[in-house]
């Protein structure tokens, strides 16, 4: 099926209704995604005809769930080109694979992690938890007055010490899209471990893993047109065999015994419990239904349409865009006079849903000493007449408000 | 006039607006002339943090009543304070802290005290109440 923005919005049905007797203009992609019907599909034929727990159990229903589940695996692994599916370990979503990393290594007191100013909270407080566990020192790329990352700073900031450096992809709060190349070779150089969160990267570009040569790279899936609770923590087989388990209990071990419990291979040694079977079945429909469109064709849409938003959006008087202009996914704003929660709460009123606050970056929003922004965030099946009903409720209520 | 009546008075004005936007007008309205709190009074302990707005709140006793004074960042928010003061500013410390405010169910403004993470404002209506304990409520 290739890529038609007209025809491809009716293969989501929730996008079917009104709000207030207008049509739902659903600009709130960043924070969750709609599903498609093959998504949907997925889930529902999981339950209605498979369900069984996986990795035991004899009989045909325990085999098909099994074979549905790791399957799945082998669809993530081919969609980020990992060497194998061993590597990509199923979590609840981006927070639980940083999570995870930041809770399975060991640093020491003078070590340092690196992070950036960009980066949403999730990817920010696991490190600050690591480094107050481990006496190692946070250490912050700070952010230009255009929303990218200080390259020269970041080169600075990397030093022998550097054990670990995390950074989002693309930011969810100004969609700056970061040369994650670039900053991953001067990382790997340094002698650091890279981490990459990709959770606004997913929906909007094709990922290889192999090409970025990270050591960790995770997703969520509910923000890429899968459900909530399943997320994706891919990682370098030699790095995380080398790697203690995180949490025990059934499906991570090999032997238990009450002397000594022997822990099972990748990926299931980073699987302790009954996984979401059904989640990881439904993303492995999501990433078929996005590599099915294209993600290339996507991405061009949606810049199209951030394109337009940002026209129309600076075209009102005392408008600020906040981040480059070369935004991914995501445009934030605000209205000079106008609280954002007020803006928010306004063209919610006409139908349209974004998202207003400090969308999870407070050290970011105090970078630019601001509370919050406006963001809309956009999604394959946005059309530009969303946009221009964006524009013009914006409009509207910046007249009520001023 | 006491707290009910009141509650039912703004019930009756907010009648009058059947579509959100003269509603919102309304709220916004109020939020304007809601009466200025002094910047020196917006000290860091009379600050609500709220997820989206944030909120400051003073109260003190005057003749066995308690006098509020409050503000906000956003403008909606500060008429949906608005709401609360002209309710319960001036009352005794028992009317407050008996005050049944369901009144604000009625008035279709209700999102604005959603049980989100941090709703300031619902703080800053549980807040009300507790300061009025301390100007000799029973």
């Amino acid at each position: 099926m290739a890529f038609d923005p007209s025809t491809v919005r009716g293969e989501f049905p929730i996008l079917d209704q009104a709000v207030n007797g207008r049509p739902l203009v659903y600009l709130d992609n960043a924070a969750t995604t709609q599903k498609p019907r093959a998504v949907l599909d997925a889930s529902r034929n999981y339950y209605q005809r498979i369900n069984a727990n996986i990795h035991r159990g004899t009989h045909l229903l325990a085999r098909a769930a099994t074979e549905s589940h790791e399957a799945a695996r082998a669809t993530v692994a081919r969609h980020l080109n990992a060497a194998e599916p061993a590597e990509v370990i199923f979590t609840s979503g981006t927070t639980d694979s940083i999570n995870l990393v930041a809770s399975i290594l060991s640093l020491a007191p003078g070590d340092e992690v690196l992070i950036t100013t960009l980066e949403h909270h999730s990817n920010i407080v696991p490190w600050q938890m690591l480094c107050e566990r481990s006496g190692a020192v946070l250490k912050v790329v700070p952010c230009l007055d255009d929303g990218t990352l200080d390259q020269a700073a970041f080169g600075n900031l990397l030093s022998d010490k550097t054990r670990i450096t995390a950074f989002g992809w693309v930011s969810n709060a100004f969609g700056t899209g970061n040369p994650v190349l670039q900053m991953t070779a001067a990382a790997k150089a340094a002698g650091s471990l890279v981490l990459i969160d990709a959770a606004q990267a997913a929906p909007h570009m094709v990922i290889d893993v192999q090409a970025l040569g990270a050591d960790f790279l995770a997703y969520s899936g509910h923000k890429v047109y899968a459900p909530t609770g399943i997320g994706v923590l891919w990682g370098k087989r030699d790095v995380l065999d080398a790697l203690p388990p995180w949490r025990g209990g059934g499906e991570m071990i090999k032997e238990v015994s009450f002397e000594k419990t022997t822990y099972n291979d990748l990926p299931f040694k980073y699987e302790a419990g009954t996984p979401n079977i059904e989640g990881a079945i439904a993303l492995a429909a999501a990433l078929e239904f996005v590599d099915g469109l294209g993600l290339e064709s996507i991405a061009a849409h949606e810049q199209a349409l951030i394109q337009r938003a940002a026209d129309g959006l600076s075209s009102l008087p005392g408008t600020r865009l906040y981040g480059p202009a070369d935004r991914i996914g995501a445009l934030s704003f605000a209205v000079e006079g106008v609280h954002h929660y007020d803006l928010g709460t306004l063209i919610d009123q006409m139908g349209v849903a974004v998202r207003t606050g400090h969308h999870c970056c407070q050290p970011l929003m105090a970078r630019f000493g601001i509370t919050g922004t406006t963001r809309a965030s956009f999604a394959l099946y946005n059309t530009a007449e969303e946009v221009d009903a964006l524009v013009l409720a914006v409009e509207k209520a910046v007249a009520m408000l001023r | 006039m006491s707290i009910a009546e009141k509650q039912q008075e703004i019930l009756e004005e907010l009648s009058f607006f059947p579509d959100w936007q003269e509603r919102y007008e309304y709220v916004i309205g109020l939020g304007r002339k809601l009466a200025a709190m002094p910047e020196e009074l917006k000290t860091a302990d009379k600050l609500i943090k709220g997820c989206q707005s944030q909120v400051w709140l003073d109260a003190r006793g005057e003749d066995g009543k308690v006098r509020y004074l409050a503000d906000s960042d956003s403008v909606i928010t500060k008429g949906m304070i608005a709401l609360f003061v002209r309710v319960l500013d001036g009352e005794a410390p028992d009317d407050i802290l008996s005050a049944d405010l369901s009144f604000i169910d009625q008035t279709g403004l209700k999102e604005h005290l959603a049980p989100t993470r941090a709703n300031a404002l619902n703080l800053m209506a549980t807040q009300m109440k507790q300061r009025a304990l301390e100007f000799g409520a029973a």
